[in-house]
C-alpha cells in the first residue's frame, strides 16, 4: 500500500530534467511487461517480487518491477551508440513484511550504453548520481562483481565446477557451501558416495523403477558420468579457497580495499587485470570529482540482488534511517544486454551501465512529504 | 454478537475437530438437512459454529470475519506467509499429520538431495531450453523454501489436485505437495528427497488477531481460551 505523493512525483520530475539537461533521452516503458521475458532473465524468484497479471490475448503480465529490461529492449530496437537514457515512473513491488515498505513507487534513472569507454561510463553514472544526491547525509557503497567473475573463472579446477560456482554467484550460501564442497573441506551430499562406489564399479545404476517425465535415462546417465569425473578432480587447493573467501568478505574504504585485494592476487594472480581496471576506475571516478579516498568498497555487494549485475555496482543510503531501503541503485549489467538481445543481435552483449533513484525517499530524508 | 469459530464443513478434518472440542467439554454438531452447512455448539455460552471449506479459513481470519478458526499450518502460511500479525497459533491439534515434501521420479536414481534437485535443473534448463517445473499448489511455501537454499532453474507450475500425476503426464518434472504416509507418491514412481520436509503440518486452532471483539465476544473467547488451557 502507499501512494505517490505530489512532492516525490515534483522531485522526480527535477531528477528527470536534471537527466535531460545531462544529455539523456527520455524513453517511456509499458507497465506491463510480458512476464516470459522476466521469467526467463530473473527466474521463478521474481514472482515473489512482481505483481502478475492475465491477459486474455497476451497470456501472463507482470507490473513492472524495473524498468531495466524494457529500456534496454528499447535501445536494442532502435538505439544506436552511444546512448543516454532516462526514465520517470511507478515501478510495482511485492512487499512481504505486511506493508512497512512501498510496494508501489516512483523510480527516476538513467542508463548509458557505451561500448567505447566502459570505464568512464561506469564513472559517469556514478559521479551524476553523488552530485545529485549531494548534500542528503547519503553514504555510498560500492562493489565490483568483475573482479568476483575473474576470481571464480580463473580457478585451478574443471570447467564445470568453476561453471556450477558462476551458476550461484548471486546465491552467496550456495556458493561458499559449493565452494567448501570443491575443496574437499565439506562432504558429500547424502547418498553421493554410495552412487560414486557404484559407478566407480562399473554399475550402471539401472533403476527397476517405470521411466517417467521429460528428464531421460540418457540425461540421467550423463549427469552420473559428470559426477564420476568430478570425484576424480582434484580439489581446489585450501589456500585458493582461503583467499577467494577472504576476498568475498573484503569491505574496506577503496584504495585500502586494493591494497589487500593485490595482496589476495599473490594467490590468486588471475584476478590482476580486473584489479588493474578496478584501480583505474578509481582514477576516471577521482578525475570526475568523487572522493575515493573515502569511498567504501565491499567485494559482495550487490550479490543478493535480482543476478544481472556483472560489474562495477554502487548504492546510496541514509545513513541516519538505516529502516529506509537504499536512496539510489545502479551498475553495470553487461551480460544482461546479451540474454535480452539472443534474437536480435546474436546474443552481441552491449555494455551497459545504469541506476535509479527512489524520488520519494529523497523527499522523506529532507523531511518533506 | 458471538465468537466465531470457523471449522472444516466436512470429512475427517471436521470429525476430529468436533472430537478435540468434545473432549474439552464442547460440544459441536451439523445441524439442519444433511447436505445444509449450519452448526451449532454447545456446552459453552456465545460461540457460533461456522462451516467453511479449510482452504478458505486462513482468508476468513486474516479479514477478521471469525475470530477463530481450525485448519492446516500448511494453509496458513501458504495464504498469509508467516501471518504473525494476522493470527495467533493457539493449539495444535494432535491429527491432520501432514508433511509438504519435494517428490522427484523414481527412475532419478541421480537425485538423493536438494542439491542434486538444483545440479539436474541446471542440466534440464540446458538441454530442454526450459527451465525444470515443479507442479505444486503452494507456491509461496515452495518459492521461499527453495529460494532460501539456493536451488535455480526451477520453475512452478500449479497443480490443485492430483499433483502427483503430473510427472507421467508431461506437464511437470518433480512435485512439491502434501503427505502423510506417502502410499500416493509410491503409487506414481515418485521418491521424497532427503532431509527435512518443506513444512511440518497438522491441524491446529488459531486466532485472527483482527477480528472485531465487543465486550461479550471477549469474555465468550476468555471463557473458551479457558477450557483449552
Amino acid at each position: 500500500m502507499s501512494i505517490v505523493t505530489p512532492a516525490a512525483r515534483a522531485e522526480g520530475q527535477r531528477l528527470f530534467g536534471a537527466f535531460q539537461t545531462w544529455g539523456a533521452v527520455p524513453v517511456e516503458a509499458a507497465v506491463l511487461q510480458p512476464a516470459e521475458t522476466l521469467l526467463d532473465l530473473y527466474g521463478e524468484d521474481i514472482r515473489a517480487r512482481a505483481y502478475v497479471t492475465q491477459d486474455p490475448v497476451q497470456g501472463e503480465m507482470m507490473l513492472r518491477p524495473d524498468f531495466t529490461v524494457p529500456v534496454v529492449q528499447a535501445h536494442m530496437a532502435v538505439g544506436a551508440e552511444p546512448a543516454r537514457y532516462c526514465y520517470l515512473g511507478e515501478v510495482f513491488r511485492k512487499q512481504e513484511d505486511g506493508g512497512a515498505r512501498a510496494s508501489e513507487y516512483l523510480q527516476v534513472g538513467y542508463e548509458v550504453f557505451d561500448r567505447d569507454q566502459p570505464l568512464r561510463a561506469d564513472a559517469e553514472v556514478f559521479a551524476l548520481f553523488s552530485r545529485m544526491l549531494a548534500g542528503k547525509g547519503l553514504r555510498a557503497a560500492t562493489g565490483d562483481i568483475g573482479i568476483l567473475i575473474a576470481a571464480v573463472k580463473g580457478l585451478p579446477t574443471s570447467d564445470t565446477r568453476k561453471a556450477a560456482l558462476m551458476r550461484h554467484l548471486w546465491r552467496p550460501q550456495r556458493f561458499r557451501a559449493l565452494l567448501e564442497r570443491f575443496a574437499g573441506r565439506a562432504p558429500l551430499p547424502k547418498g553421493r558416495a554410495e552412487l560414486l562406489a557404484r559407478l566407480a564399479g562399473g554399475d550402471p545404476v539401472a533403476s527397476e523403477a517405470p521411466q517417467i517425465g521429460l528428464r531421460t535415462r540418457a540425461e540421467i546417465e550423463a549427469r552420473m558420468a559428470k559426477l564420476a569425473e568430478d570425484a576424480a578432480t582434484a580439489p581446489i587447493p585450501g589456500d585458493v579457497v582461503d583467499a577467494l573467501e577472504a576476498l568475498i568478505q573484503l569491505s574496506e574504504k577503496s584504495r585500502k580495499a586494493l591494497e589487500d585485494m593485490r595482496k589476495i592476487a599473490s594467490v590468486l594472480p588471475w584476478i590482476a587485470p580486473s584489479l588493474d581496471l578496478f584501480e583505474e576506475r578509481l582514477a576516471v571516478l577521482a578525475a570526475h570529482g568523487v572522493d575515493v579516498a573515502s569511498l567504501d568498497f565491499e567485494a559482495s555487494y550487490g550479490r543478493t540482488t535480482l543476478e544481472y549485475y556483472d560489474g562495477f555496482v554502487f548504492g546510496f543510503y541514509a545513513e541516519a534511517r538505516p529502516d529506509l531501503p537504499p536512496v539510489a541503485t545502479g551498475g553495470r549489467y553487461d551480460a544482461l544486454t546479451a540474454v535480452l538481445g539472443a534474437d536480435q543481435n546474436g546474443g552481441r552483449s552491449i555494455p551497459a551501465v545504469g541506476g535509479v533513484i527512489r524520488p520519494a525517499l529523497v523527499v522523506e530524508l529532507e523531511g518533506r512529504t | 454478537m458471538s465468537v466465531k469459530i470457523g471449522v472444516p464443513s466436512k470429512g475427517r478434518l471436521m470429525e476430529k475437530t468436533f472430537d478435540w472440542f468434545a473432549a474439552r467439554g464442547i460440544a459441536m454438531k451439523r445441524t439442519g438437512a444433511e447436505r445444509e452447512y449450519s452448526g451449532a455448539v454447545e456446552g459453552i455460552e456465545g460461540v457460533d459454529l461456522v462451516l467453511l471449506s479449510a482452504s478458505e479459513i486462513p482468508r476468513e481470519l486474516a479479514a477478521g470475519r471469525i475470530h477463530l478458526g481450525v485448519t492446516g499450518t500448511d494453509l496458513v502460511h501458504e495464504k498469509l506467509g508467516n501471518g504473525k500479525d494476522l493470527v495467533d497459533d493457539l493449539a495444535p491439534m494432535g491429527f491432520g499429520h501432514a508433511d509438504l515434501i519435494i517428490a522427484v521420479p523414481d527412475c532419478w536414481v541421480d537425485v538423493e538431495t536438494l542439491d542434486d534437485l538444483d545440479a539436474a535443473a541446471a542440466a534440464f534448463r540446458a538441454d530442454h531450453g526450459f527451465r525444470l517445473r515443479i507442479a505444486t499448489k503452494y507456491h509461496r511455501l515452495v518459492r521461499d523454501y527453495l529460494r532460501a537454499h539456493g536451488v535455480a532453474d526451477y520453475q512452478l507450475v500449479d497443480s490443485q489436485g492430483a499433483t502427483e500425476g503430473t510427472i507421467r503426464n508431461g506437464t511437470a518434472e518433480a512435485v512439491a505437495d502434501i503427505t502423510s504416509t506417502g502410499e500416493t507418491l509410491r503409487a506414481n514412481h515418485l521418491k521424497i528427497l532427503d532431509g527435512e520436509p518443506i513444512l511440518r503440518s497438522q491441524a491446529t486452532l488459531f486466532a485472527s488477531r483482527v477480528a472485531p471483539c465487543d465486550a461479550a465476544e471477549a469474555a465468550a473467547l476468555a471463557a473458551l481460551k479457558a477450557r483449552l488451557a
